[in-house]
């Protein structure tokens, strides 16, 4: 089984992540992933570059913890996060996220559930380039309850046992 | 007591500084204190002030006000993250 992390500043080769979520491993029957990418608008602004910064030491430890957060609530095989930083331009890749099990079920949930804890426990920060100038983009309340989801529902299986 | 503080993004440019070697006084306990305590700075520093939207980490984990701080300890102020 692989599980990995990555912060970077170089792309990634999405097929290739795929392709090693299972290789070797018959027991994996489903590899769900996610790939985030830079887009070229934000809030009616169009957006020509973007910068991500981070804080090194913590942004690997909190995404490791995420993932033994995941591995935890989830029989899984392999899961592979990778997330870039530094100077992005739209379409580029951000983030991917894969995750191997047995069935859709784990997987799909599993790599849900560790975009919504990264998006709002990582410490990254996007400040993106407008016709406007630049400004650090704000954080979303819905990305707060995305993530409260997934407490809400562990907290009633724990009750119900 | 020593602790080292840094300070990312909009928060790190509206104070002017991405990191500090910082003798706290006596009387700065926990988190949210060295956070008033910082705040009460001056200009840019009022962005750290209450009501605003900070979050903390010490010693590379999230945490709230009330964490205690320790000699060498490393703190850690920014807006609420944003990356994915």
């Amino acid at each position: 089984m692989s599980v990995s992390v990555s912060v970077q500043e170089a792309d990634f080769d999405t097929g290739a992540e795929i392709a090693a979520l299972s290789a070797g491993q018959p027991e994996v029957g489903a590899v769900a992933s996610f790939v985030g990418l830079v887009r070229d608008t934000s809030e009616g602004s169009d957006v020509s570059a973007m910068t991500l910064e981070h804080y090194p030491g913590m942004t690997e430890q909190a995404l490791e913890d995420i993932v033994a957060e995941a591995m935890q609530r989830w029989t899984l095989h392999g899961v592979r996060v990778i997330h870039r930083f530094g100077p992005l331009l739209p379409g580029d890749q951000i983030v991917f996220v894969g995750v191997a099990g047995a069935h859709r079920g784990e997987s799909f949930e599993a790599c849900a559930f560790i975009m919504d804890y990264l998006k709002t426990r990582a410490p990254f920060w996007k400040h993106e380039e407008t016709p406007e100038g630049g400004r650090w983009v704000d954080a979303r309340e819905s990305d707060e309850s995305a993530a409260k989801r997934w407490s809400e529902g562990w907290d009633d299986i724990e009750q119900r046992r | 007591m020593k602790v080292k503080v840094l300070y990312f993004a909009s928060l790190r440019e509206a104070v002017g500084c991405a990191s500090e070697d910082l003798d706290v006084p006596a009387e700065v306990h926990t988190l949210g204190a060295l956070r008033a305590f910082l705040a009460a700075r001056g200009e840019g520093w009022e962005a750290l002030g209450v009501g605003r939207n900070v979050r903390a980490a010490l010693n590379q984990q999230m945490s709230g006000a009330e964490a205690a701080l320790a000699a060498g300890d490393e703190v850690a102020f920014f807006p609420p993250v944003t990356g994915g």
